[in-house]
C-alpha cells in the first residue's frame, strides 16, 4: 500500500503541485481567484503561452533545444497584422492567413540552418530573436498602433453567444461541459472494451474510470464557472483545439515518436532510417507556425501592438516546459504536463496580482517555482533511475 | 599462509528488489593477476564498485580488508590514496584534451602560487608512459591515439597514482588481438614488479593465458576459485563453472542450406573518410552474400569493416562512396538508412550505446523504431498493437526482462543485446548485418544469439557477421572474407578456414 502511494505521488507529482498551489492562492486571495471572471480570464490569460509552450516541447524534445526568438516573431507579427488590418483594410481572414504564413516562413528560414546546416539552435535563434525585434519595430515603424478591427477582435476574443439560449445565463458552456464529460467517460469504456476484445493487457478498472470522472467533474466544474461569466471565451476554443492537436501528434503519431526518438538518441534514429534532419527543420518551421498563431491572440487579446509586445515570452513557454517535466536533455516530455506547467505559472502570476503583489516578486517566484520543479524532476529520476 | 594483499568477506549489495552479491568472498594474493569471470550480471563490477569505494561504506554488508587493515571507503579517492585504482571498460578520458592533462586531471601538480606547473606534469606523464611503453609526446590530443594507446594512457594515469592494486574492467574489449595480446604482456611485466592485478573479462584465452587464480561469479555469489597449476584452468573448466552445467557445443550447429540466390553483391565498392576525405577506408572492395548463408568479416580492428558496412547500409558513414550494389539481382542505390532498410537490410550495431539504443526509452519505444508503420495506420500509432507485438519479439529473443515498458538502460548488455537484435528482426529484414554480435556479453547470452542467427539462416534469410573473434567466425560462418587495412585480403569457406589461415591472410598484405 506504501509503495502504492508513493507511485502515485511520483505518477502525478506535477498535478499534485498544480493543485496544493491552487488551494494556496484560493486561501491567500480569500477565494477570490475562484471568482468566474477570474478562472475565465485565468485561460485567456495564458493562452499565448500554452500555444507557444505546444511548439517549444518539440524542439526540446529534440534534444533540450530551445527557441529563442518567438517573442519576436510574436512582436512581427502581431505589428504585420496591425499593419494589414489598419493600413491596408485587408480581410480579417486574409490577415490571418497572411501573418500565419509569415509566421512559418521565419520558422522555416530558422529550421533549415537548424536542421540542414546544424547550426546550434540557441545561436540560430538568438539571432533571430534580434533580427525579428529589429524587422517588428520597422514594421510598427517605433510606434504603437492599436487593432479596431471588429471582425479580426472577434474571431480570437468574443464569448460564444447562442440567441435564445445563452440570453439569460450561457447555458451553452455548460451544455457544452457537460457533453465532454460523458464523451471522457464514454471513450475511456470504449478503450477498455477494445482492449479486452484483442486480449490485451488492461489497466484496472479503478484507475481508469477514477482517472476519467476525476477530468470529467473538473470539465463540469470549469464550464459552470464559464457560464456564470459571458460563456465559452472563443480563445478558450483556439487553444484548447492547439492543445489536442499537439497532444495527439505527440502520443500518437510515429512521426511525433520520432521528436522523442531524436532526443533519446539522434544516431541510433538516423540508423533506424529516420531524417533526423527533417525532424529539427519541422520542430523550428512548426515553432514558427505557432509564434505567428500566438502573435495573433496576443494582439487581438490586448487590442494594440507595439515595439516590445511579445518581450520575454519565450521564457514563459520554455519555463511552463521545464516545470511540466519535459527533460532538459530532451527525450521526454507531455503535452499534458506542459498544460499543467503553463497554467501552475498562471495561477502563481494571478494568484499574486489579484493579491496586489508587483511584477518584481512574480518573478522572483515564478523563477524559484521553475528551478524547485526541475530540481525535483531531476531527483526523483535519479532515485527511480538507480 | 598466504600473503593477501585483499580479502573480502560476507559482501552482501542489495539494489531495491535485486540481491546483487549475496554474501560473496574474494582473496587476492599479493603479487598475481586475479582473474575475476561470470555472466553478465554475475556481480562483477558490483563487487569491483564495493572495492573503490563507488558503493560508499555502510550501504552494503560484509568487511573488505586490504594490507591488513579492514576499510571503510566513502569515495572514490578514499581508495585511490591507498593505491587502488579501477579502470572502466568505457574509458574516462576526455578527447579534447592531451594525454598529460587527462593523467592529471583532478590531480593536477601546482606550482607555489597555485598555478598549473605545466612543464614538471608533461616529464612527469612522459615518464609514467615509458613505464607502460608508450611512445607518444605527452601533449598529443587524446582523440588523435587510437582505443589501445588510449587504454595505455588509463594504466600510465593509475601509475601517477602510486598503484598498488591495479582493478581493470574488460580492458581488451575494444581492442584487436594483437593490442589485447600486449596489454595482457604488460600487465605481466608488471606483475614482475609487484603490482598486483584483477582483470575482469569475457576472454576466456586471456584468462589462462595471463591469470595466475581465478575466481567465478554467479548470480551475486562466489562459486569458486581455480589456481593455475593446482586446479584444471581450461576454457571447459571454467565455463562449466559460469554457467553451472558443461557446454559441449560453444557453437550451436545447423544444417547448411545455402541456396543459389544471391542476395547481396557489391562490386568495386570505394569508401572515404567523412571528415579526411582524400583518406580511403575501403578500397575496391567486392563480395557477395547469398540466401541462407552466413558470412563472417574478419579482420584486426581499423580494418574497415564497420566502415563498409554502414556505407552498404544508406551510406550512413563515409563520403565520395563509389561501387555498385546488386539486391537479389538487381542494381540498386541506397541513399539513406531509410532506404536501405526499405529493402529488407538491417544493420545491427557494434555500438549500441550511442549507434543502437535508445537507453532512456522503454524495449517497446525501441522494439519498433525501425519500422513503426508496422503498428501504425495512417500515421496513427496503435499502441495496444505496439506493446502486443514488443512482448511477442521479448518472448522470440528470450530477453530477460519484467516488462516490455522497462527502460532498455537498465537491462544487462547481453539482454540489451538481444533487444537490439529484436528492435531489427522487427523490422523483417532479408539481408541481417551483424556488427560484433557478442562483444561484451556472457557465454550463455553468446549461446542464444548463436541461435537466433542460425534460426535466421534457415528462415531464408542471409547474415553479414562481423566479428573480432575468430574462434567464433570459424564457428558460425560459411565463409569467411578477410579484410586488412581496407582490402579484402582473402575469402576463405568454412572447411578451409583455420584462425593461423586468417591469420595469415592478415600478414600477408599489412607490411
Amino acid at each position: 500500500m506504501n509503495s502504492k502511494v508513493k507511485d502515485f505521488i511520483m505518477k502525478y507529482t506535477m498535478v499534485i503541485a498544480l493543485v496544493v498551489v491552487f488551494v494556496l492562492f484560493c486561501g491567500l486571495t480569500g477565494g477570490r481567484l475562484l471568482y468566474a471572471q477570474n478562472m475565465s480570464n485565468l485561460m485567456l490569460q495564458n493562452g499565448y503561452v500554452l500555444v507557444l509552450a505546444c511548439g517549444m516541447l518539440l524542439c526540446i524534445l529534440t534534444g533540450g533545444n530551445i527557441d529563442l526568438s518567438v517573442g519576436s516573431v510574436v512582436c512581427l507579427v502581431g505589428g504585420l497584422a496591425a499593419m494589414l488590418l489598419n493600413n491596408f483594410g485587408l480581410n480579417p481572414i486574409l490577415t490571418i492567413l497572411a501573418c500565419m504564413i509569415l509566421g512559418l516562413l521565419v520558422g522555416c528560414w530558422q529550421g533549415y540552418w537548424i536542421g540542414y546546416v546544424h547550426i546550434p539552435p540557441f545561436i540560430t535563434t538568438l539571432a533571430g530573436m534580434f533580427v525579428f525585434r529589429g524587422f517588428g519595430r520597422l514594421v510598427l515603424d517605433n510606434k504603437t498602433v492599436a487593432i479596431k478591427e471588429k471582425g479580426f477582435l472577434n474571431i480570437f476574443t468574443s464569448y460564444v453567444q447562442i440567441p435564445g439560449l445563452d440570453d439569460v445565463k450561457s447555458y451553452s458552456a455548460i451544455i457544452v461541459g457537460a457533453l465532454i464529460a460523458v464523451y471522457v467517460i464514454f471513450s475511456t469504456a470504449k478503450s477498455r472494451a477494445n482492449k479486452t476484445k484483442k486480449g490485451y493487457r488492461q489497466n484496472s478498472a479503478a484507475s481508469d474510470y477514477g482517472k476519467s470522472v476525476v477530468i470529467a467533474a473538473l470539465i463540469l466544474w470549469y464550464s459552470t464557472l464559464l457560464s456564470q461569466y459571458k460563456g465559452i471565451p472563443v480563445m478558450l476554443i483556439w487553444v484548447v483545439v492547439i492543445c489536442l492537436i499537439y497532444n495527439f501528434i505527440t502520443s500518437k503519431t510515429a512521426f511525433g515518436r520520432y521528436f522523442y526518438a531524436v532526443g533519446g538518441n539522434e544516431n541510433a534514429t538516423r540508423l533506424s532510417g529516420i531524417d533526423t534532419n527533417k525532424i529539427y527543420f519541422v520542430a523550428y518551421a512548426n515553432m514558427g507556425l505557432l509564434a505567428g498563431l500566438a502573435g495573433l491572440l496576443c494582439a487581438a487579446r490586448v487590442g494594440s501592438v507595439n515595439g516590445n509586445t511579445g518581450t520575454s515570452f519565450e521564457m514563459d513557454a520554455i519555463g511552463s516546459c521545464f516545470i511540466g517535466g519535459a527533460s532538459a536533455y530532451g527525450g521526454s516530455g507531455t503535452v499534458g504536463g506542459v498544460v499543467i506547467g503553463a497554467l501552475l505559472l498562471g495561477i502563481i502570476n494571478m494568484g499574486m496580482s489579484i493579491m496586489g503583489i508587483g511584477d518584481s516578486w512574480q518573478y522572483v517566484v515564478k523563477g524559484g517555482v521553475l528551478l524547485v520543479a526541475v530540481i525535483f524532476d531531476v531527483i526523483s529520476t535519479r532515485k527511480s533511475g538507480k | 599462509m598466504a600473503d593477501n594483499i585483499l580479502v573480502m568477506e560476507h559482501i552482501t549489495k542489495e539494489f531495491p528488489g535485486v540481491k546483487a552479491l549475496d554474501n560473496v568472498n574474494l582473496e587476492v594474493q599479493r603479487g598475481e593477476i586475479h582473474a575475476l569471470i561470470g555472466e553478465n550480471g554475475a556481480g562483477k563490477s558490483t563487487l569491483m564498485n564495493v572495492l573503490s569505494g563507488q558503493y560508499p561504506y555502510g550501504s552494503y554488508t560484509g568487511t573488505v580488508t586490504y594490507e591488513g587493515e579492514e576499510c571503510h571507503f566513502k569515495k572514490l579517492s578514499d581508495s585511490e590514496v591507498k593505491g587502488i585504482v579501477i579502470i572502466h571498460q568505457e574509458l574516462a578520458l576526455i578527447p579534447l584534451l592531451s594525454i598529460g592533462e587527462n593523467m592529471f586531471l583532478g590531480n593536477e601538480i601546482k606550482t607555489k602560487t597555485g598555478a598549473i606547473d605545466w612543464d614538471k606534469t608533461y616529464s612527469e606523464a612522459e615518464r609514467h608512459m615509458k613505464q607502460v611503453g608508450l611512445n607518444e609526446s605527452a601533449q598529443t590530443l587524446i582523440k588523435d591515439i587510437g582505443t589501445g594507446k588510449q587504454q595505455l594512457v588509463e594504466i600510465a594515469k593509475a601509475f601517477s597514482k602510486d598503484v598498488k592494486l591495479l582493478i581493470l574492467d574488460e580492458p581488451t574489449s575494444s581492442l584487436n588481438d594483437e593490442d589485447a595480446k600486449m596489454l595482457l604482456d604488460l600487465l605481466m611485466e608488471f606483475k614482475k614488479n609487484g603490482l598486483t592485478s584483477i582483470i575482469i573479462t569475457h576472454k576466456l584465452n586471456e584468462i589462462i593465458y595471463c591469470a595466475d587464480r581465478v575466481t567465478i561469479l554467479r548470480d551475486g555469489s562466489t562459486i569458486e576459485t581455480l589456481e593455475k597449476g593446482v586446479d584444471d584452468l581450461s576454457e571447459d573448466r571454467i565455463i562449466k563453472g559460469m554457467v553451472g552445467r558443461e557446454m559441449d557445443d560453444r557453437y550451436p550447429a545447423r544444417e547448411h542450406k545455402v541456396s543459389k540466390d544471391v542476395m547481396l553483391e557489391v562490386k568495386n565498392w570505394t569508401v572515404h573518410h567523412p571528415l579526411y576525405q582524400e583518406k580511403i577506408v575501403d578500397d575496391n572492395i567486392s563480395f557477395k552474400v547469398q540466401k541462407g548463408e552466413v558470412v563472417g568479416f574478419s579482420g584486426l580492428q581499423g580494418a574497415g569493416r564497420t566502415e563498409l558496412m554502414m556505407s552498404i547500409f544508406g551510406k550512413s558513414y563515409g563520403t565520395h562512396i563509389v561501387g555498385e550494389l546488386y539486391l537479389r539481382g538487381e542494381k540498386t542505390e541506397l541513399k539513406n538508412p531509410e532506404a536501405a532498410i526499405r529493402h529488407g537490410i538491417a544493420y545491427v550495431t557494434e555500438d549500441r550505446k550511442n549507434n543502437g539504443l535508445i537507453l532512456d526509452k522503454s524495449i517497446r519505444f525501441n522494439t519498433t523504431l525501425a519500422r513503426l508503420s508496422k503498428v501504425c495506420s495512417h500515421g496513427i500509432i496503435d499502441v495496444d498493437l505496439e506493446l502486443h507485438e514488443a512482448e511477442k519479439m521479448k518472448d522470440e529473443m528470450g530477453t530477460k526482462t519484467p516488462s516490455v515498458e522497462q527502460k532498455i538502460g537498465n537491462l544487462s548488455g547481453g539482454n540489451q543485446q538481444k533487444a537490439l537484435l529484436g528492435k531489427w528482426m522487427f523490422a523483417e529484414p532479408d539481408i541481417l548485418i551483424l556488427d560484433e554480435p557478442t562483444r561484451g556479453i556472457d557465454v550463455g547470452a553468446k549461446y542464444d544469439i548463436y541461435c537466433l542467427i542460425n534460426e535466421m539462416v534457415s528462415n531464408g534469410k542471409a547474415v553479414i557477421m562481423i566479428s573480432s573473434e575468430m574462434p567464433e567466425l570459424l564457428g558460425m560462418c560459411d565463409r569467411i572474407y578477410v579484410m586488412s587495412e581496407g582490402k579484402l585480403a582473402g575469402e576463405l569457406t568454412a572447411e578451409e578456414a583455420t584462425q593461423e589461415k586468417i591469420m595469415s591472410c592478415i600478414m600477408k598484405t599489412s607490411k
